[in-house]
């Protein structure tokens, strides 16, 4: 038995350890077009601002590599032969294999403007890309940064970090409309103003200027240009789909999936950012572009291609993460529609952070402490919570776990509610509850 | 982490000393790194929480520089006690 994986990403690592949990013997070779193999792709954030080394981005240790018994192909797959069982590699010979994942994750959607294609103009996908953005930050001294999401603040925060001025240049009123509400925005916003960045509103990039193949600078659709030496970009990203299109693999924004990871070829799974993955609670195919969710397919994928029949159960989606250095926690459903600065999906979303059912809000907490929750008929459905992050561990098991939260719900709609008090108190008697 | 740092941290560190271990919630963790990165004696605290396992190790210091540093809050301290119950 050979299984074979594509993507050396969280996925396709989790999928191994599933494999060799069950199956000890058979063959397992991992393909991936990154020279670095599996390291983490959050991480690349902090490796940018400086907090970090890039030896530090590797999880797994020589050790546990040897224990899992694989081997590692450093090559880029172009195409899957179905009826033979087979992969065309980009300069190497091809590979058979019985069991194949792919878990080739997804990829920043690159600027369609004219000039876009200098040297200067930077995407945070891999490694090597943050490597490029290090090297370039030694030479220049003012960027500007296009987008919206995680990652467009990773870059900015990662570009100031080293040195640089940063432009930060947003269509819309205000940042992530679709996920954040009007005071979140806000208060990222100022911190990113106090940090020393300069916003742009109600901006749409027109194009990038060159000199000698480099950026120069940027013009606007208003005509106003500013100088700069680096573009960075993060517009939305798009799932690895192609491979999967090629061979006739069912494919709509990301490769269908079932809840075994399965594809419409039984021996083929697939699974993380590039997976559109069916829930059977909502009878939705979604897709997560969050590290938790891939590890957790990747491994119930590889428990079906080991043969232990599994059905991946996908949890509230759920992030941590630092806008403008506010600690923020999202979980389960709390925007609606689109962001004019991202297009499909960014890194660190979900989509059913948008597919708000109807939900009343009730917020507390002031600038920087904020905690707003999306309340159900009896249960939350989603929360914000910025700075202070005590209650994000309980919202994340009671929204997880359909707390009914009845007891207080009228208390938590009345004006001015304590929300963070009577959330903790809730807290304390459902988890003596829970555990009794 | 030089050295002064582990006595800037000597204060909390008392306080902690008594009260426990270090517990993961594995399921917010990235791998980033930044624990493991940051920890005096070189404890590789990541791969206790890619296991999903409190790092019950023998030089643990205790000082806490793990958990305050963590940004995704996935470290906290527990109550050393054998039959201690994991919360799910
Ligand atoms: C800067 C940044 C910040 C992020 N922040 C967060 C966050 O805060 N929270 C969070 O939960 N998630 C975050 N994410 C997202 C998270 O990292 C991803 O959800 C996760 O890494 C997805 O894992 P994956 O295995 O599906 O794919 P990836 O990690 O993308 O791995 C895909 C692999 O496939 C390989 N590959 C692709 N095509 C081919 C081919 N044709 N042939 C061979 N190999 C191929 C690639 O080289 C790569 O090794 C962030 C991502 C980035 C980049
Ligand atoms: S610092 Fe936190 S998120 Fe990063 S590897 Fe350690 S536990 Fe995980
Ligand atoms: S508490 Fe201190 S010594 Fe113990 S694992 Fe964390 S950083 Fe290392």
């Amino acid at each position: 038995m050979r299984y074979v994986i594509i993507g050396a990403g969280v996925a396709g690592f989790a999928a191994i350890e599933s494999i060799r949990s069950i199956d000890k013997t058979g063959e397992v070779v991992m393909v991936s077009d990154d020279p670095h193999g599996f390291y983490s792709r959050p991480g690349l954030a902090y490796y940018l601002t400086g907090e970090i080394d890039s030896k530090a981005l590797y999880s797994r240790s020589k050790d546990d590599y040897r224990h899992l018994n694989f081997s590692f192909l450093n090559a880029r797959v172009k195409r899957i032969l179905r009826a033979e069982k087979k992969l065309e590699l980009d300069g190497k010979p091809a590979l058979a294999y019985d069991k194949l994942l792919i878990a080739v994750g997804a990829q920043a959607i690159p600027l369609n403007i004219a000039g876009a294609k200098l040297q200067g103009v930077m995407k945070l996908d891999h490694l090597t890309d943050a490597n490029d953005i290090l090297a370039f930050t030694k030479r220049g001294r003012t960027a500007v940064v296009v987008g919206g999401g995680i990652t467009a603040l990773e870059l900015t925060e990662g570009l100031l970090a080293r040195g640089m001025n940063v432009h930060y240049l947003l269509r819309g009123d205000r940042y992530w409309s679709n996920v954040l509400d009007a005071r979140e925005s806000q208060a990222v916003e100022a911190r990113l103003q106090e940090e020393g960045v300069t916003l742009h509103h109600h901006v749409e990039l027109a194009e990038i200027i060159g000199k000698n193949n480099r950026v120069a600078g940027i013009r606007l659709t208003d005509g106003h240009t500013i100088k700069c030496d680096l573009v960075a970009y993060a517009v939305g990203i798009a799932p690895r789909i192609e491979l999967a299109n090629e061979c006739g693999i069912n494919c709509e924004r990301g490769i269908l999936a079932d809840e075994h990871l399965q594809t419409n070829d039984e021996n083929i799974f697939a699974a993380g950012d590039v997976a559109q993955v069916y829930d059977p609670l909502t009878g939705h195919s979604v897709i997560d572009s969050l590290w938790n969710p891939a590890r957790e397919q990747g491994g119930v994928a590889g428990w079906n291609m080991a043969g232990r029949r599994a059905a991946y159960l996908k949890s509230a989606p759920f992030n941590v993460t630092r806008l403008a250095g506010l600690t923020t926690t999202i979980i389960g459903s709390v925007g609606r529609g689109r962001d004019e600065d991202v297009m499909g999906i960014a890194r660190g979303d979900s989509e059913t952070w948008r597919e708000l059912p109807e939900a009343l809000v009730a917020q507390g907490g002031f600038d920087v402490n904020h905690i707003r929750l999306l309340i159900g008929d009896k249960r939350l459905i989603g929360a914000v919570l910025m700075g202070d992050q005590k209650l994000s561990f309980p919202l994340q098991k009671m929204i997880a776990n359909g707390a009914d939260i009845s007891p207080i719900r009228d208390s938590l709609m009345q004006p001015n509610a304590p929300v963070a008090d009577l959330i903790a108190d809730f807290w304390m008697k459902w988890r003596e509850n829970i555990a009794a | 982490m030089s050295f002064l740092n582990i006595f800037k941290s000597d204060s909390t560190r008392r306080t902690v000393l008594s009260s426990g271990h270090v517990v993961p919630e594995s399921s917010r963790c990235v791998q980033c790194g930044i624990c493991s990165y940051n920890c005096p004696i070189g404890i590789d605290v990541r791969a206790h929480v890619w296991r999903n396992e409190s790092v019950n190790h023998s030089e643990c210091l205790t000082c806490g520089e793990c958990v305050a540093r963590c940004p995704r809050g996935v470290l906290r301290f527990a109550q050393t006690d054998l039959f201690e119950r994991r919360e799910s």
